[in-house]
């Protein structure tokens, strides 16, 4: 090992490849899926399902084990390092698209890092099938954000049919639609529910439940509305004594005195949180050579490598953006390294996340800023970036949840001592 | 492929250089500032751990390979440790380093194997020039060709070790493009200032001021010359390594101290006001840190942007310097404020990486 910075061939490839897709399909059709919040870019998802399982990418946007075929010693998977890859370049061609990628998302995430190896076996062999599917993750209620522990939905074991009966009602479901509605055109998916089973346990208490699509009880009771990412789905799901097979539940099924469950969930985010850094950065470099571009065509040159004092306004913003994107960009590449080399990046994963949202969302206001009425004009895709963004330094733990992470990591601190 | 490992060698370079930093550097860094000296003992066993030495080739009497990451681990080690002694014990290179990048296989016998071979000696060069709007690749000191040598007109400021410097590196603008000339310390026409530069910070560091009247020298890669911007990436890149240094320090002082003082029952680290200054600090030095490794990996594999991304993080960390060391005062409050405590030096070594340069290279 030494420190190095090269793409690798399979994901440079892999880029070049996205590249054409996100300008071809995305693009083209950005505009009419924001203005048209549920419609369904139907086009998009079946290339994709299809364009992915052919690559070989394990049917859609779910971590791979994959190991570079270059070098003849033992090297480390890159699956996480391509997949970070993957979602930065879908996400510059339009994020809310890349929100409706098929594939497992979040709730594979969930499954993947919590599941045992036959409920990974059970649940995540069907995103390679000849249908695009979908799976998503239940965790945010109304009275329950980032607070987690504050989580309502109950689970109960039915001790006659050995089934756990589900209440509650779930919020800000990215791709819930598309995972728990029996579209014809899409294979069965299925949601993770994140549930107690034992209101005075606390944390320990928590559990994450699959669900798959179609279970009685469970119905989308909203679709929502948004400021931005409008392509991408994001429901109200309510469980009204809902049955899920004793089987479904990921992790162990009775209450220890330790905050297993919990921590399930955490390493789920651990896991994704630089993937949706990832995400957020592809729409700030969106927005950047959106910015540089006109710039050019208005004759404005970026003169690099004069000293600060000699520069314009203008340039000096752009010279910062560029900074903060870059150095974003190589923290989400560290985190998921990282977690391909099997090291805990827990820190990492969150710092990455907090510069993510912080880069992405100061990016784009200040490419709207800069292009004045070129960047407000719903002309151009610029302002819907920056509607876009915002999503970024929420979702997945706000930028201060996150910061609180760090900090706790950082001061070797406990939820207790850092609150 | 990406990696963010250190390889073997990289590693143990960083560990002994982190303990002298730790164990030395850090411990007389106060009372070198305070004392405007640095112990010679102290500056010799640096030079001890062989940067310099393992940057050069066996040729020129050393026994390894230069590189710009290898260099910017090192410096950022040694300015965690204190800016001025690291400066100090990486003065040689200022003047190695550039003809280890552009000098002629002439100049790299003579003054090589004489510089690595031996003790710490003070060979060091001379980049700045007073004016607001300093800009390396626009010197005012001027170079021109005069038969087969060169003959050097201007001011430069903030020399290190000038005045028992054996021999340094003028920047001088020839025909509007800077190059390096090699100038003797008995050169007629070169007169070093007496006093020393008195600045906001570094008071440790013996810096003097030059004067060159119409000074003969000769031309860093001979005739023909050398890439400038190498030299200038690599002087980037060493000044985005240090400010991480100083930054980490702060960082570390200000995250013990938080968690020391007690302020309404609790320490003060665990005020989310305190602690997301802290997470922010350290976040955004890994960003910088990482952009710096980047911009090093780049000069070493001769990408094509390696001077655009030294370049930025140059800037980028010059300014996550300020913020960094200035939270770090914040942190100690009022305490941070007084002399006594480390944190100031460290804010006011902070905000000179948004105009000093050319005092380091890797």
């Amino acid at each position: 090992m030494t420190i190095d910075f090269e793409t690798p061939k399979p994901i440079a490839q892999m880029q070049t490849m996205l590249q054409s897709v996100a300008e071809n399909m995305m693009r083209t059709t950005s505009r009419e899926f924001d203005e048209n919040e549920h419609g369904i870019p139907w086009d998009y998802i079946e290339f994709m399902h299809t364009a992915m399982k052919a690559a070989g990418g394990g049917g859609g946007l779910t971590p791979t084990d994959e190991k570079p075929k270059e070098g003849a010693e033992k090297r480390a998977s890159i699956g996480y390092q391509k997949l970070a890859a993957q979602i930065e370049m879908l996400s510059w061609g339009d994020v809310g698209y890349y929100l409706i990628t098929p594939g497992g998302g979040l709730g594979a995430a969930a499954v993947q890092a919590a599941g045992s190896p036959e409920q990974k076996a059970k649940f995540l062999a069907r995103f390679n099938d000849d249908k695009p599917t979908f799976a998503a993750m239940c965790m945010t209620e109304a009275g329950a954000g980032s607070d987690t522990s504050a989580i309502r939905t109950r689970a109960v074991l039915d001790e006659a049919t050995k089934e756990w009966v589900i209440n509650g009602e779930k919020i800000f479901v990215t791709g819930g639609d598309k995972s728990f509605t029996e579209y014809e055109k899409l294979g069965k998916g299925f949601i993770v529910v994140w549930a107690s089973i034992d209101p005075t346990a606390g944390r320990s208490g928590m559990r994450a439940f699959v669900v798959e699509s179609g279970t009685q009880g469970v119905s989308i009771v909203k679709l929502e509305h948004k400021l931005g990412i409008r392509a991408s789905d994001t429901a109200v799901i309510s469980l009204v004594d809902a049955r899920v097979p004793y089987e479904n539940v990921l992790g162990s099924p009775t209450v220890e005195k330790t905050t297993t469950g919990f921590k399930g969930a955490m390493a789920t985010f651990d896991a994704t949180r630089p993937l949706v850094a990832a995400s957020g950065l592809g729409v700030a470099r969106a927005a950047l050579e959106f910015l540089k571009e006109k710039l050019k065509e208005n004759g404005v040159q970026i003169r690099y490598g004069l000293p600060r004092n000699k520069l314009t306004s203008i340039e000096r913003d752009v010279i910062d953006m560029e900074i903060m994107l870059k150095s974003a960009w190589l923290m989400v590449l560290k985190a998921v390294w990282m977690a391909d080399n099997k090291k805990p990046n827990a820190l990492e994963s969150s710092m990455s996340k907090v510069r993510a949202g912080d880069v992405t969302t100061k990016v784009t206001q200040k490419a709207v800023e800069i292009l004045g009425p070129i960047g407000y004009s719903r002309e151009f895709l610029l302002e819907k970036w920056f509607r876009d963004a915002k999503i970024t330094d929420i979702y997945e733990g706000t930028g201060q949840i996150n910061r609180l992470v760090v900090a706790r990591q950082i001061l070797g601190y406990t939820g207790a001592e850092l609150r | 492929m990406y990696s963010f490992e250190p390889n073997e060698e990289q590693q143990m370079l960083v560990d002994a250089v982190g303990k002298y930093a730790t164990n030395d550097l850090r411990p007389a860094a106060h009372d070198a500032e305070e004392g405007h000296e640095l112990p010679k003992k102290l500056i010799s066993k640096g030079w001890e751990l062989g940067f310099l030495q393992a940057s050069t080739p066996e040729a020129y009497g050393g026994f390894g390979e230069r590189s710009a990451v290898t260099g910017a681990l090192a410096v950022e080690e040694m300015a965690f440790g204190d800016l001025a002694g690291a400066l100090a014990v990486l003065t040689p290179s200022l003047f190695a380093t550039p003809i280890l990048l552009g000098g002629s296989e002439e100049q790299k016998q003579q003054y090589l194997p004489a510089i690595v071979g031996g003790d710490w000696a003070p060979y060091t060069a001379a980049l700045m020039e007073m004016s607001f709007d300093f800009d390396p690749n626009a010197l005012k000191t001027t170079a021109k060709a005069d038969g087969g040598s060169y003959v050097l007109n201007g001011e430069k400021i903030f020399v290190p070790f000038a005045k028992a410097a054996e021999a340094m590196i003028v920047y001088a603008n020839l025909n509007g493009v800077t190059q390096g000339f090699i100038v003797d310390k008995n050169a007629a026409g070169l007169s070093i200032s007496d006093e020393r530069e008195k600045i906001m910070g570094l008071n440790a560091l013996p810096m003097y001021r030059l004067k060159l009247e119409n000074v003969t020298a000769s031309r860093l890669g001979g005739a023909s010359g050398h890439d400038f911007g190498l030299i200038l990436s690599a002087m980037r890149i060493a000044s985005a390594s240090a400010a991480l240094g100083v930054a980490k320090s702060s960082f570390e002082y200000a995250k013990n101290y938080a968690k020391e003082r007690d302020a309404f029952g609790v320490k003060i680290a665990q005020k989310q006001a305190i602690a997301f200054m802290l997470a922010e600090m350290a976040t955004e030095i890994e960003a910088m840190r990482l952009l710096t490794w980047e911009a090093a990996w780049k000069l070493d594999n001769n990408k094509e942007d390696s001077c655009v991304s030294a370049y930025l993080a140059q800037t980028g960390s010059a300014d996550m310097a300020m913020m960094v060391t200035d939270r770090g005062v914040q942190i100690y409050g009022g305490h941070g404020y007084i002399r006594e405590n480390p944190v100031e030096l460290l804010m006011r070594n902070g905000r000179g990486f948004a105009m000093l340069l050319g005092l380091a290279i890797v």
